[in-house]
């Protein structure tokens, strides 16, 4: 499965491209990014109850559809070919694999299907400074309270942070493992705030934590949750990237294939077609690694933690360097606010960071390539 | 007169200043006297405001002027290349009624050169001039018109003969932009910023003697004013930001600097800020990281390079020496480096790259750079152009066939517009 796609997937992915097209066109991801919510919730139910798209990676037993993450990974291509407003990536892939990865049996069943039918909307706090998304750079202590723990301190950078009724929050234990803990939006001592993002069709909060109860996830093997749930994050991720990338290249070249100048399509030009050619090359390549570190999770390779890696590493570079070509082929109009270039160029700018930047994932490869890792 | 010595000019200079600086005059009436005493643009002819200096001269008069703390005359925007190019190929009665406005900057002036189905070729201008009952009558669409929505008059490329080639069927007009016809909307970019007008021209209408230089001379006039911007633009492009000082005068000139200097506020961030990184770095605590310093130490390394290579240019120009190719590269060279500082910001904020405004921890300059850095690979000649420019004028290669200027400007292919 690592280099081909199932007839199932194909049809799930022609599917799910027309449903977009319809709710997703630039006109619509131009509304919903004016607003604080960024995201429509009809739509949303519509993707949760007549596509099932929240329950797709999320196991039977638990309300879900079962699927892998190649599948995860394919529906959140098709979100970033669109541009999506929605709360998909926060809610879906990084809180649901959260309490999937970390959860107890009896938190799954608790949690899980609420998740999957689309009626709870999560979000994972993670980064609390330049630190970004590394598990070493999470300083905040949970505190022990009984049975159970509070937390107190300050998130920031939360994916769909502000729409989300369940937070799940990385801290450290009282014992120094990290942990994953559940706290409800509504709890005592939590505050949010929108953070001004650079890209306004993905939503960012800062949410503090004064006090507050929180239930830790307990699964049998939660010290590598956080990881697991990194990995599957990072292959959707560049997933959500390399379609956002396409998009941009088809819409460069079809613009430069109306354009005129000179008394002929710019497209005619060696200048224009070479840049075209490189531009199909590099994202052609990212594709390629996001569908095969999707499938290396799935089957559980042994390398899957570095192939991850560098296929988000490879999509950061593929992505901006798309974004970049884009604008250029457009000329100054596209460097105006009223061309859709630059909505696709911000969430490019934004993912090059988001879950750690090139360099820090062609780190996080190489400390798991090959037999010594 | 022409042939006085540095000396004499100084001191000439200083005598007159001397004699009429006062900084509690308004700045308008400061100006309308430069203009008679041809001390505002000695360069120009003593019969038309100025004293016949050789443009050389115009520094050193610069720096008396600064040493005084004397304001010269109006030089900001798109005012000096309309003077410079009326005075070239304006009529009398042109250059009668419109250059002292230019001079005491009473009245402001943009240029209507750019449309949007004529970017990189900007000779392809399809806005038409029709001739009517004794009037020229325009119908067209410009883009890219800084000060459109506050200028007086435009400088306007338009078609005059669709029989003619290309260059040779365009004809150069001065619009009065306070009229029915003119419409101008203010044309937003994607870092937030409002720094360009579109303009609708809609049977805008234009005196037969408003017409500059001969029918069907457009292109060549055009070029006059072209290549006054690129001297402007080469002589490093200052941010003015006027003095501090009290006087009626300079609280005048602090107001035209900030209505002129409003739309390039983000001007400095397209350039990518390298002169920011080694601070940036530090004030995000990640200046002893291997891989930041490496990115830094790549921009720089560039960066540095293009800056002395711009040097060697001028020192090679100020020793009388032909131009080298060092001398061409520099705006592609520019491009390089905007866009290696805005990957290397990007690494350093993190993931403050993904906040903007106050949010990104500098002040939101550095959320500005990387929205801001696409523009200088586009504005002035695109990186496209500049490597045409570098290929067939420097290298002398081949240029590409053309089938655009052989023909009647009708049959060549176009795209339609509006």
């Amino acid at each position: 499965m690592k280099f081909s796609f199932s007839e199932e997937q194909e049809e799930f992915r022609t599917a799910l491209r027309r449903f977009l097209q319809a709710k997703s066109p630039t006109t619509e991801v131009r509304k919903q990014m004016q607003t604080e919510q960024g995201y429509d919730p009809a739509v949303w139910q519509q993707m949760c109850n007549e596509l099932a798209l929240a329950s797709l990676h999320i196991p039977e037993e638990y309300g879900g559809a079962g699927f892998g993450i190649a599948d995860l990974s394919i529906a959140c291509e098709e979100m970033g070919r669109a541009l999506l407003c929605s709360p998909y990536f926060g809610s879906v892939v990084l809180a649901a694999t959260a309490i999937r990865e970390a959860g107890s049996e009896d938190q799954r069943r608790q949690f899980l299907p609420a998740f999957a039918a689309g009626e709870t909307i999560g979000a994972l706090c993670v980064v609390e400074g330049r630190g970004g998304w590394a598990a070493e750079a999470i300083s905040m202590v949970a505190q022990k309270d009984g049975n159970s723990y509070r937390l107190s301190g300050d998130k920031s950078h939360v994916v769909d942070g502000l729409m989300a009724s369940v937070l799940v929050v990385v801290a450290k234990k009282p014992d120094g493992e990290l942990g994953l803990f559940i706290v409800k939006a509504e709890a005592d001592g939590v505050s949010r705030k929108a953070q001004a993002s650079m890209d306004p069709t993905r939503k960012l909060a800062a949410v503090s934590f004064s006090n507050t109860p929180a239930e830790l996830l307990n699964g049998d093997n939660a010290s590598g949750a956080y990881e697991r749930t990194l990995d599957i994050a990072l292959a959707c991720l560049a997933g959500e990237m390399v379609g956002g990338a396409e998009r941009l290249r088809e819409d460069a070249l079809e613009y430069v294939s109306m354009r005129m100048q000179f008394g002929r399509s710019i497209a005619s030009f060696q200048v224009t077609k070479h840049k075209a050619a490189d531009m199909l090359l590099d994202v052609e390549l990212a594709k390629s690694a996001a569908y095969y570190a999707a499938a290396a999770v799935d089957e559980g390779d042994a390398d899957a933690r570095g192939v991850v890696a560098l296929a988000k590493a490879g999509a950061s570079d593929a992505y901006i360097q798309t974004a970049v070509h884009a604008v250029q082929m457009h000329g100054g109009i596209g460097f105006t606010f009223d061309n859709d270039t630059h909505l696709w160029f911000k969430r490019a700018k934004a993912s090059e960071v988001f879950l750690g930047d090139a360099n820090q994932n062609r780190e996080r490869m190489l400390q798991n390539w090959g037999d010594d890792s | 007169m022409t042939t006085m010595t540095e000396d004499e000019v100084r001191s000439q200079v200083r005598d007159y200043l001397e004699a009429n600086w006062d900084p509690n005059r308004g700045l308008v009436e400061w100006r309308g006297m430069l203009a008679e005493s041809g001390w505002g643009m000695p360069h120009w002819p003593k019969e038309w405001l100025g004293r016949g200096l050789p443009l050389g001269m115009t520094a050193i008069v610069d720096e008396e002027f600064n040493k005084f703390g004397a304001i010269g005359a109006a030089k900001m925007g798109i005012r000096v290349l309309a003077a410079a190019t009326i005075l070239e190929h304006g009529t009398d009665l042109q250059k009668q009624k419109y250059l002292k406005g230019i001079m005491t900057g009473e009245e402001t002036w943009c240029q209507l050169f750019s449309e949007p189905g004529s970017g990189s070729d900007l000779a392809g201008a399809a806005t038409r001039a029709d001739f009517k009952d004794g009037k020229w009558i325009i119908n067209g669409q410009k883009v890219w018109t800084t000060s459109a929505h506050h200028a007086d008059y435009a400088l306007l490329l338009a078609r005059t003969d669709w029989d003619a080639v290309k260059h040779k069927g365009l004809s150069y007009f001065i619009l009065d932009m306070h009229q029915p016809g003119v419409q101008v909307h203010q044309l937003k970019q994607m870092n937030g910023h409002a720094s360009f007008n579109q303009v609708f021209i809609t049977d805008a209408t234009i005196e037969a003697n408003m017409q500059v230089g001969e029918l069907g001379e457009g292109w060549k006039v055009a070029t006059t004013t072209l290549m006054n911007e690129r001297r402007g633009a080469d002589s490093a492009r200052r941010y003015e930001s006027g003095t501090d000082r009290p006087e009626r005068i300079y609280e005048e000139e602090r107001q035209e600097i900030a209505t002129v200097m409003a739309p390039y506020t983000w001007y400095p961030q397209r350039t990518g800020r390298v002169d920011l990184l080694i601070d940036q770095a530090k004030a995000m605590g990640v200046w002893n990281d291997p891989d930041i310093r490496q990115e830094i130490a790549k921009t720089l390394t560039i960066a540095k390079s293009a800056e002395w290579t711009a040097r060697r240019a001028r020192a090679a120009s100020q020793a009388g020496k032909p131009q080298g190719p060092e001398g061409s590269i520099g705006k592609l060279a520019a491009s390089i480096v905007a866009r290696s500082a805005n990957l290397t910001h990007t690494k350093i904020a993190g993931p403050n790259a993904m906040l903007t405004g106050e949010e990104d921890g500098a002040g939101g300059v550095v959320a500005e750079i990387l929205v801001s850095t696409p523009a200088i690979s586009i504005a002035g000649g695109t990186d496209e152009i500049q490597r045409n420019i570098i290929s067939e004028r420097i290298l002398k290669m081949p240029k590409e066939n053309r089938t655009d200027t052989d023909r009647p400007f009708r049959d060549v292919p176009r795209n339609q517009v509006g």
